[in-house]
C-alpha cells in the first residue's frame, strides 16, 4: 500500500525507460573511447617518428616519383618527387599536431587572460576589452586569419599566429563569463579583505576555479586548430618548403589529383582521422558533463502518456451520475533504475457541475493524479501503471491515440498554473485561440475568430476583438489565465482539469478568476476537478475536497465537513496552515518535518513521522481508507472525529 | 517593428567601423615600408614617395587611419598592382560569383540542417537519430578542401556528373543550368561543415522546446501531434536556430576561401588566395573588408527575420 510522492511538478528528472538511454550512453562512450584511442594511437606515432625506421622524408628520387600504395619498399607510394608517402605523413602529421596544439595553447594563454582580466575587473575595463573581442568576433573567422597571413607574409609561424589570433575570442568570451561570476563569490572577497593584491587573487583564487573552462574551451577548439592550420598550409599560406605538414602534403597532391590521387587522398585521410578522434573524445566528455544530459532534460516526451497496467480492472460501472470516475489510478517515474510511486492507487468521481478540489503539499501528487487522466504526465519518465479513467463509461487508458485527442480540449479541458509559460509565446492570443476551435470544430478561420470573440467576451476581456492580435507577453497574468478558462471553453467541456490556475496570480486577480471559474461552471454544468495547496481556494469553489499525501487520498468529504471538522491529523494541520482566508503569503509546509522520500516509503502510514498522534500500530502495516459517513473516508486509524478511546 | 529595424541598421555602423580599425590595424603591422610592400618590389621610387604622402604615411598613426577612411569612403580601395586595375572593380566583379556560391550553400545547410535536426530530435534515440548525429560529427570533422578533392573525383573524373571546375564552361556555357551544374559540387562541399553545425543545434532547441509547457498547452488542447511539432515545437527552436544561421554566414563566407581554390570558383576567395601570393595587399584589404560587410550584413538579416518571428523581441 504505502506509496509515494515524487517530483510532482517538475518529473523530469532523469532520462528513463532505462535502456535506449543507457544504450546511447554506452554507444557514446564506445565512440569516445574509439576517439581516445585512435588520437593517442596518432600522437604516439607522432612522437616516435624520430625512432621509426623511416626513410628521410624529404629525400627525392625522381626515379621511384608517384608510387601507388602498397609498393615495395613504400607502403603509401610515393610522391611526384619520389619521397616516400608514410615517411611523410608521419613528420607531416608531427607538425600539424605541433602547429595545432601550440596555436590552441597561444590562444589559450591569451584569451584566457583578457577572459579573466575582463571578468575580475569589471566596469570599464571589460567593456573595452570585450568591445574589441566583438570586433574581432565581427569577421569571417578565416578571413581574419588570411588578412594576418597575407600581411606577415606566408609561412607555417605565421599561419600559426594567425590562427591563434582569431581564437583569442571564443577563449576569452568563456573564461570571462566563468570570472565574473566567481569575482563575485564569498571566497574571493575574503581574499581581498586579508589584503592580497588583485594579481595573487587572480591567479591563486579565480584561476584554479577557471581551470577546467580552459581545458573544456581548448578540447572544443583544438581539432578546429589543426583544420584552420592544415587549410592555411594546403593554400599555400602555411608550411613553406621543404617543410611540410599535413595541409601542405595535401596542396602539393591536389595538383596531381588527376593523375595520383593517392599523394592528396592520403594527408586528407588523416586529418580526416586526427579531427573526427579529438571530435569524438571531446563529445563524449561533453556528453558527461553536460548536466542537461544527465537529468534528461533533453529526453523528448511523447505525445501521450504511456499506459502499462497490466490488466483493466474488471467492474467498470461507473458512479452513479459521475461524468468521469477514476479508480486505483498509479503512476510513476523512472529515473535511473529507481522507481517513484508519483500516484499509488487514487480513486475520484466528478459530477456535472460539481467541483473536487485535490489538496496537499507540492509533490503529494496531485498534479500527476490529474494530468495522468488525459496522459498528459511526460513520457519518458512517467507512465500509468495501474487503474482506470472512465469517462461516461469510456476507458481512457484503453482508447486510442487519436480518440484521446479528439476528447483533449473537447470534453475534456484544462487549465494549468503558470498562463505565461503555458501560452505559446510566438503565437498571438487570437490564433491560439482559433487552433483551439479548429482543432474539434472544422469551421472556417473567420467563424472561429467570431467564436474566438464570444469566448473571451464570456470570460469579460474587454476589447475582445483587439485582444485577439496581442501576444501573451503583452497581458497581464490575470488576463491570460482568462484567455486559458476562454479555451478551456472552446467546445463545451463536460470536465475541466485545473491545475493550479489561481497559484501564480496575486491575491485580487485571484478571486475575480475564482469566481469566474464558478459562475462559468454553473452556466455550462461543468465538473471542475480542481488541484491546489490552498485551502482558501478550496473554500471558495470547491464542493468536495481530497486531500492527497504521498501519492494517495488521505481524506474525503465535502468542503464543509472537512473544513469544520477534519478527521486526518494531516489535513488539520494543513487547515492550520490557513489562519485567514485571503492572506497571499500562507505556506503549506509550516507543517514540521518533510513529505517521505519518493522512491522508499514506510510500510505503514506515510503521514506517521510527521503525524503528533501516530502509535506504533500506525507504522506496522498499511492503513486502509475506511468510510465513516455520507461520502467521507479517511485513511487514519486515529481520526480526530468521533474520537473515542486513544488520545 | 521599423524601429527596431532602423535601431539594428544603426548599431552595424559601429561594428562596420571596428571592422576598419582591425583591417587598418592589421595593415599597419605590414613589415617595412608599407607604400613599397602596397606598390610591389619594382615600384620606382618616386611612386613609392607620391604613395607616401597620399597615405599620409609620415603622419601619426591616427591621422592615417582617417585619411584611410576617407578614401574608402569615397570607394578608392586603391590600386592593385598585379592587375593594374581598381581594386573596388576587381573585388566587386568577384563577389558576385562568391555571393552566388555561399548564398546557396547558405540556403543548402539551413534547409538540410533544420531537417535533419528536427527529424533526429523527433525520433530521438532511434537509428534515424544516430545516424544523424554520427554524419553530423563526421560533417564538421572533415576538412571541406579534401572532401572537395574526393567529390571531383567521383563525380566529376569517374562518373562525369559534373564539371571539375569554373563556374561557366567556357565555350557555350553562360547560361543558368549552365551556371547550376557548375555550382552543385562547390555549394554542396562548402555547405557540410554548416549544416552539420545547424543540425546540431535544431536538434538540442527541438529537444529543450518539446518539454516546454506551451507544448503541454497544445496537447490538452487536442491539437495534433504533427501540428505540435512543426507548427508549436518548431517555430520556437526556429528563434534559436535563426542567429546561429547568421553565424554560420561567417563561416560559409570563410569556407569558400578553400572551395573557390579547390573549383576555381571565380569568387573572391581564390582571388584573396591568389593576392596573398603575389603579395597584393591592397587587393587582399579590399576583399576582406567587402566580405567583412556582407557578414556584419548577414547577421542583420539574421537579427531581423528573429524579430518577425519573435514579438517578444519588439
Amino acid at each position: 500500500m504505502a506509496e509515494a510522492t515524487s517530483t510532482a511538478i517538475k518529473p523530469v528528472k532523469r532520462a528513463s525507460s532505462g535502456r535506449p538511454n543507457t544504450l546511447a550512453l554506452l554507444l557514446n562512450n564506445t565512440l569516445a573511447t574509439a576517439g581516445l584511442v585512435v588520437f593517442g594511437l596518432i600522437v604516439l606515432i607522432a612522437l616516435a617518428a624520430p625512432l621509426l625506421p623511416l626513410p628521410d622524408p624529404d629525400v627525392t628520387a625522381p626515379a621511384n616519383r608517384l608510387f601507388r600504395p602498397l609498393t615495395e619498399g613504400h607502403l603509401l607510394g610515393t610522391d611526384a618527387l619520389g619521397r616516400d608517402i608514410l615517411s611523410r605523413l608521419i613528420w607531416g602529421t608531427r607538425v600539424s599536431l605541433l602547429v595545432g596544439i601550440s596555436a590552441t595553447l597561444i590562444a589559450a594563454f591569451f584569451g584566457s587572460l583578457i577572459g579573466l582580466v575582463a571578468g575580475y575587473a569589471g566596469g570599464r575595463v571589460d567593456t573595452l576589452l570585450m568591445r574589441g573581442i566583438d570586433m574581432v568576433m565581427a569577421f569571417p573567422y578565416i578571413l581574419l586569419a588570411l588578412a594576418i597571413v597575407a600581411v606577415l607574409g606566408p609561412g607555417l609561424l605565421n599561419a600559426l599566429y594567425a590562427i591563434a589570433v582569431v581564437n583569442i575570442p571564443f577563449f576569452a568570451r568563456n573564461i570571462r563569463g566563468i570570472a565574473l561570476g566567481l569575482s563575485r563569490r564569498e571566497f574571493v572577497d575574503a581574499a581581498r579583505l586579508s589584503g592580497k593584491s588583485n594579481a595573487q587573487i587572480l591567479f591563486i583564487e579565480v584561476l584554479p576555479n577557471v581551470l577546467p573552462v580552459i581545458i573544456i574551451t581548448m578540447s572544443t577548439t583544438i581539432g578546429w586548430m589543426i583544420l584552420e592550420t592544415a587549410g592555411l598550409s594546403f593554400l599555400g599560406l602555411g608550411a613553406q618548403p621543404p617543410q611540410a605538414d599535413l595541409g601542405s602534403m595535401l596542396g602539393d597532391g591536389r595538383k596531381i589529383l588527376f593523375t595520383a590521387p593517392h599523394v592528396s587522398i592520403i594527408p586528407g585521410l588523416m586529418i580526416f582521422a586526427l579531427v573526427m578522434s579529438i571530435n569524438l573524445l571531446g563529445d563524449g566528455v561533453r556528453d558527461v558533463l553536460d548536466p542537461r544530459l544527465k537529468s534528461g532534460a533533453l529526453t523528448r516526451p511523447v505525445a501521450r502518456t504511456a499506459v502499462t497496467r497490466e490488466n483493466a480492472p474488471q467492474d467498470m460501472t461507473p458512479v452513479a451520475g459521475a461524468i468521469l470516475d477514476v479508480r486505483g489510478l498509479k503512476t510513476e517515474f523512472r529515473f535511473g533504475g529507481q522507481v517513484y510511486k508519483a500516484v499509488g492507487g487514487v480513486d475520484m468521481a466528478v459530477r456535472r457541475g460539481e467541483c473536487l478540489g485535490i489538496v496537499g503539499e507540492s509533490g503529494s501528487g496531485k498534479s500527476v493524479s490529474a494530468m495522468s487522466i488525459m496522459g498528459l504526465v511526460p513520457t519518458p519518465p512517467g507512465s500509468i501503471t495501474g487503474g482506470v479513467a472512465l469517462l461516461k463509461g469510456e476507458d481512457l487508458f484503453a482508447a486510442s491515440d487519436e480518440r484521446i485527442r479528439q476528447l483533449r480540449g473537447s470534453a475534456v479541458s484544462h487549465v494549468f498554473q503558470d498562463p505565461l509559460s503555458t501560452l505559446h509565446p510566438l503565437f498571438t492570443v487570437g490564433d491560439q485561440l482559433v487552433e483551439a476551435i479548429q482543432a474539434h470544430d472544422p469551421v472556417s478561420k473567420t467563424q472561429a475568430r467570431e467564436k474566438a470573440i464570444d469566448l473571451l467576451t464570456m470570460v469579460r476581456i474587454p476589447n475582445p476583438a483587439e485582444r485577439l492580435k496581442s501576444y501573451p507577453h503583452e497581458l497581464s497574468g490575470g488576463m491570460r489565465q482568462r484567455v486559458c478558462i476562454a479555451m478551456a471553453l472552446a467546445h463545451d467541456a463536460q470536465i475541466i482539469i485545473a491545475d493550479e490556475p489561481t497559484t501564480a496570480l496575486d491575491v485580487t486577480v485571484q478571486a475575480q478568476v475564482l469566481s469566474l471559474m464558478n459562475t462559468l461552471r454553473k452556466e455550462h454544468d461543468a465538473g471542475i476537478l480542481f488541484i491546489t495547496h490552498d485551502f482558501g481556494v478550496v473554500s471558495a469553489i470547491c464542493d468536495r475536497v481530497a486531500v492527497m499525501y504521498a501519492g494517495q487520498f488521505v481524506e474525503t468529504g465535502t468542503t464543509e465537513e472537512i473544513l469544520s471538522a477534519p478527521a486526518h491529523p494531516y489535513t488539520a494541520k494543513l487547515i492550520d496552515c490557513v489562519p485567514v482566508l485571503g492572506q497571499p503569503d500562507r505556506r503549506l509546509d509550516a507543517i514540521e518535518g518533510r513529505p517521505p522520500v519518493v522512491n522508499n516509503l514506510p510500510v505503514g502510514c506515510a503521514f506517521a513521522a510527521r503525524c503528533p498522534r501516530a502509535q506504533e500500530d500506525c507504522r506496522a502495516a498499511p492503513i486502509p481508507l475506511t468510510e465513516f459517513g455520507e461520502g467521507r473516508t479517511v485513511r487514519c486509524i486515529h481520526p480526530l472525529t468521533g474520537e473515542t478511546t486513544d488520545v | 517593428m521599423s524601429a527596431y529595424i532602423a535601431k539594428r541598421l544603426l548599431a552595424a555602423i559601429p561594428v562596420l567601423f571596428g571592422l576598419t580599425i582591425i583591417v587598418f590595424l592589421i595593415m599597419a603591422m605590414i613589415p617595412g615600408d608599407p607604400a613599397t610592400a602596397i606598390l610591389g618590389s619594382y615600384a620606382t621610387p618616386e611612386n613609392v614617395e607620391r604613395l607616401t604622402r597620399q597615405l599620409g604615411l609620415d603622419k601619426p598613426l591616427w591621422q592615417q587611419y582617417f585619411i584611410w577612411l576617407g578614401n574608402m569612403l569615397q570607394g578608392d580601395f586603391g590600386r592593385s598592382y598585379t592587375l593594374n586595375r581598381p581594386v573596388i572593380d576587381e573585388v566587386l566583379e568577384r563577389f558576385s560569383a562568391t555571393l552566388i556560391l555561399a548564398g546557396t550553400s547558405l540556403l543548402l545547410c539551413s534547409v538540410f540542417g533544420l531537417i535533419a535536426g528536427v527529424v533526429s530530435a523527433v525520433r530521438q534515440y532511434s537509428w534515424v537519430d544516430k545516424t544523424v548525429t554520427f554524419v553530423v560529427l563526421v560533417g564538421i570533422s572533415v576538412p571541406s578542401f579534401w572532401l572537395g578533392l574526393l567529390l571531383i573525383l567521383v563525380f566529376a573524373v569517374n562518373l562525369k556528373w559534373f564539371p571539375a571546375s569554373g563556374m561557366y564552361a567556357i565555350y557555350g556555357g553562360g547560361d543558368l543550368p549552365d551556371l547550376l551544374k557548375h555550382l552543385f559540387l562547390p555549394a554542396i562541399t562548402l555547405a557540410v561543415v554548416a549544416t552539420g553545425v545547424i543540425a546540431r543545434l535544431t536538434r538540442t532547441a527541438m529537444l529543450e522546446v518539446l518539454r516546454q509547457d506551451f507544448i503541454r498547452t497544445a496537447r490538452a488542447k487536442g491539437v495534433t501531434e504533427n501540428k505540435v511539432i512543426y507548427k508549436h515545437a518548431f517555430k520556437a527552436a526556429l528563434v534559436t536556430v535563426i542567429p546561429v544561421i547568421g553565424i554560420q554566414a561567417g563561416f560559409v563566407l570563410g569556407g569558400a576561401v578553400y572551395i573557390e581554390t579547390v573549383f576555381q570558383w571565380p569568387g573572391i576567395g581564390s582571388m584573396l588566395v591568389k593576392a596573398i601570393s603575389t603579395r597584393d595587399l591592397l587587393l587582399v584589404q579590399g576583399g576582406v573588408l567587402v566580405v567583412a560587410a556582407a557578414y556584419v550584413l548577414f547577421n542583420l538579416a539574421a537579427d531581423v527575420v528573429q524579430t518577425i518571428l519573435d514579438p517578444r523581441l519588439r
